[in-house]
């Protein structure tokens, strides 16, 4: 019994947490564009110089 | 995927010149975002992957006046902030097509930013997520035997989760059946609020005087099936709406304006006035109904009035809102407002057929008309009968609200909408969109097919079918004069014959006749048999072309509109559905017999005014295909209705599909997905009412605890989306699926 008194507190907290994080990735804009954010991990470095298509390299286009 | 969707006709869009190079329309199309720079959006519709991504926002970012430049892959679109100090707008577009892009720009107007009853339906599913799974957590440590002050204990936890989180998380439902019980009627929501309401305030009331059994758990899992299922239903609709504003490419928004002293203005539409001289370049369309002023012009009137040939307008006639400017710069006296154009005319026309239409319920209202009174009938019976025979009216209203929460039509509620989003999906997949669920129900019923002509069963361009020519040579100039117009007729002539060797001089065009040039020194003209120097005579003069060397002729070239590759096709699957086909349109008869001859259409009627149509379609349960603004009543009068993407921005808005890529085999596709959809829920509303009958006597003669109630809950639930997802996986048409993607790659 008396385990339930932190386990219990710490279980809803947790699910809390994970509720208030799932509602700050929404109103944040995250689910905005899911398809775009699958392929964006694809493009390595966006921090480089801009891209050059007549180079073509690993996003070139077919 | 739905990348391959994207189809040749974003070419033809994108090659009018238009909008997009227009400074001062783009300014006025932009958002202000404060602090002097602007923002746009702009169509991508080709866009699919990584790299199509990044060489769109690097295009864009090397200009000097774009500070940022965001695609979004899920919209198909690219939102660039730009400061209009340092460079025009006009630049963005071109920046685009360079990167290898076909793109438009967007109207912001047409597109409120995100779905506000979308966020709240995902938030209250969310909620009701959270507090479902940890209920749950108590409720099964409650029904693995915890006992007294733990029992008592873990009820109360729960009651603490579980009265915010319904509060919040019932809102969508409470509202709703609130807004149906003060007009005195009833919706699917009203027992659902109900058997929620109730099962919550009977397991506090049983939680403060430590009574053995609780529903939150219920309460909470079914707020969130039930959420799961709307949140399913607006997803679907919001993809089809996004898709949708994607394609309303923005046509006349206004006009350039020629001021009395001679100096150009762009105007917007809403500013044109009646008495305005308005000036329109080639491939830009007539903003509001008005009088030509100029000489010699011609006009693309196809999606006025259906009909295919160029028609040329001599000064003083008048020319409908929509035409397409084929010659060169023609100007225009304004006639009337944009509110009193045909445009006008025909919304009032759809309002009316609107109105002449009965209602048809969808078929989950149906049901829930039948189901709410009877559920409640069984509840309160229970109530009573347990009460007056027992005598112990507290265990009469634990079984009463046992069977509110058994029969609360989760799997009911599931039914309808999750095969709706199934079959959306599979439609998408072919390249339809739909609109909402009900027009699927409205598909699975039509028991006829009309098509319009022009623009639907064809492409709506003409083509080469029927040519005499004297002597290769006279072949080799034709094609060397067809290539120096711009005309639709003389570019299918381009395109249909082979290019010789000629030398051509002098080459002058005078729009809305022909081309003249000097070949070997002589005088060579193609174009109208008048413009050829041999008379007037003939009835289908606009769709013919002649050749002639210093006023003999040397050739004449025929034309038609090409028919859909596939329209053939379609009509005989149309048939094999048990489904008549007729034609209605409202060019002349000959050109539509030829039409129908070709497609293989019996049933045809010529020269319909768009009320003939509206007339000939309410009739029955007819499903209307057609894309024309003469179309548009007619689309929304007929039982369900499809339009191509091409069509003018009032069909597709007034009608239940939208067809992108080139295909009519799309009309099978929906009519047979629909039949599918439609048997499948009849099946799942079968299973049900057929849970509804083992579920509800044992409820009756009490014994449901929560435990059974989650049990039984949540595997309706499941049987029935289990259900909905052999519409995907049954009977896949992979023929009609490799064909649109080959189209789409060609």
């Amino acid at each position: 019994m008396s385990g339930l008194t932190i386990l219990i507190p710490v279980a809803i907290g947790l699910g809390l947490i994970a509720l208030a994080t799932f509602m700050w990735t929404l109103r944040s804009g995250q689910y905005d564009d899911l398809e775009g954010a699958s392929q964006r991990i694809l493009d390595e470095d966006t921090d480089r110089p801009a891209f050059d298509p007549h180079q073509g390299g690993p996003g070139a286009q077919p | 995927m739905s990348c391959c969707v994207p189809t040749a006709e974003a070419v033809d869009l994108v090659q009018q010149g238009g909008i997009e190079t227009d400074n001062e329309a783009l300014l006025t199309l932009s958002r202000k975002l404060g602090d002097g720079t602007r923002q746009l959006e702009f169509a991508v519709p080709d866009a699919h992957c990584a790299a199509c991504i990044r060489s769109i926002e690097t295009s864009l970012m090397a200009l000097p006046e774009v500070s940022s430049a965001r695609v979004n892959l899920s919209k198909r679109r690219v939102r660039v902030v730009f400061d209009p100090e340092r460079g025009p707008p006009s630049a963005l577009a071109p920046a685009i097509r360079n990167s290898g892009y076909h793109t438009y720009v967007l109207d912001p107007s047409a597109d409120e930013d995100g779905d506000p009853g979308f966020r709240e339906l995902v938030k209250a599913l969310a909620v009701a997520g959270f507090a479902a799974g940890n209920i749950m957590l108590f409720s099964v440590s409650i029904w693995s035997g915890a006992n007294d002050a733990t029992r008592d204990l873990f009820h109360w936890i729960s009651a603490v989760i579980a009265l915010p989180a319904i509060a919040y998380a019932g809102r969508p439902f409470f509202r709703s059946a609130w807004r149906a019980v003060r007009v005195g009627k009833t919706n699917m929501d009203v027992p659902i609020s109900i058997g929620v309401i109730l099962a919550t305030a009977l397991s506090l009331y049983e939680t403060v005087r430590s009574g053995e059994h609780a529903y939150f758990d219920a309460s909470a899992t079914l707020l969130f099936f039930l959420l799961a299922g709307r949140t399913l239903d607006h997803l679907m609709r919001e993809r089809a709406r996004s898709a949708i504003t994607n394609l309303a490419r923005i046509a006349p928004r206004g006009a350039t304006r020629v001021l009395p002293d001679g100096q150009r203005e762009y105007a917007a539409l809403k500013e044109i006035e009646p008495g305005m001289v308005l000036e329109l370049r080639a491939g830009e369309r007539v903003p509001v109904d008005s009088e030509v002023v100029s000489e010699g012009a011609s006009f693309d009137t196809s999606i006025v009035n259906g009909e295919s040939a160029p028609r040329s307008v001599a000064p003083g006639d008048e020319v409908m809102a929509g035409a397409n400017n084929l010659g060169g710069l023609v100007q225009l006296i304004a006639r009337k407002r944009s509110e009193d154009s045909l445009l006008a005319r025909m919304v009032a026309l759809m309002e009316a057929a609107e109105g002449a239409k009965t209602r048809r319920r969808r078929i989950a209202d149906r049901a829930a008309a039948v189901y709410a009174p009877v559920v409640h009938t069984i509840a309160i019976a229970t109530f009573l009968g347990w009460g007056l025979l027992t005598g112990d009216w507290h265990a009469a209203l634990l079984n009463a609200v046992a069977v509110l929460i058994i029969t609360c039509p989760c799997a009911l509620a599931l039914a309808v909408p999750i095969v709706h989003v199934v079959a959306a999906g599979k439609l998408f997949e072919g390249g339809v969109l739909m609109k909402d669920g009900a027009a699927l129900e409205r598909a699975a019923e039509a028991d006829s097919v009309a098509f319009d002509k022009t623009g639907t069963l064809t492409v709506g361009r003409p083509r080469l079918f029927d040519y005499h020519v004297e002597g290769s040579h006279a072949e080799a100039v034709a094609v060397a004069l067809a290539r120096a117009s711009t005309h639709p007729l003389s570019q299918a002539l381009a395109r249909a014959l082979h290019p010789g060797d000629v030398e051509v001089t002098g080459l002058s065009e005078q729009p809305g006749h022909g081309v003249e040039a000097i070949v070997d020194g002589a005088r060579w003209r193609l174009g109208s048999r008048a413009w050829c120097g041999l008379g007037t005579a003939g009835t289908e003069a606009t769709t013919e072309v002649w050749l002639s060397c210093d006023g003999i002729a040397r050739a004449t070239f025929r034309f038609e509109d090409e028919v859909r590759p596939d329209a053939r096709d379609a009509v005989q699957q149309l048939g094999r559905l048990g489904l008549p086909v007729r034609l209605l349109s409202g060019d002349t008869p000959q050109p539509v017999a030829s039409v129908a001859a070709k497609v293989g259409i019996s049933d045809t009627r010529a020269q319909l005014l768009p009320e003939d149509k509206v007339a000939d379609v309410g009739r029955g349960r007819t499903m209307m295909v057609g894309d024309g603004i003469n179309d548009a009543p007619a689309l929304r009068a007929a039982h369900v209705s499809m339009a191509p993407s091409t069509a003018a921005d009032i069909g597709r808005s007034a009608a239940d599909f939208v067809f992108t890529g080139g295909g009519l085999s799309a009309v099978p596709l929906v009519i047979g997905t629909a039949r599918r959809a439609a048997s499948i829920v009849n099946q799942n509303l079968v299973l049900a009412i057929g849970y509804n009958a083992i579920a509800v006597p044992l409820a009756v003669s009490g014994q449901v605890t929560p435990l059974i109630a989650a049990i039984a809950m949540s595997s309706s639930s499941l049987i029935v989306v289990a259900n909905a997802l052999r519409l995907r996986i049954g009977r896949r048409s992979w023929p009609a699926r490799t064909q649109t993607l080959s189209e789409a790659h060609a």
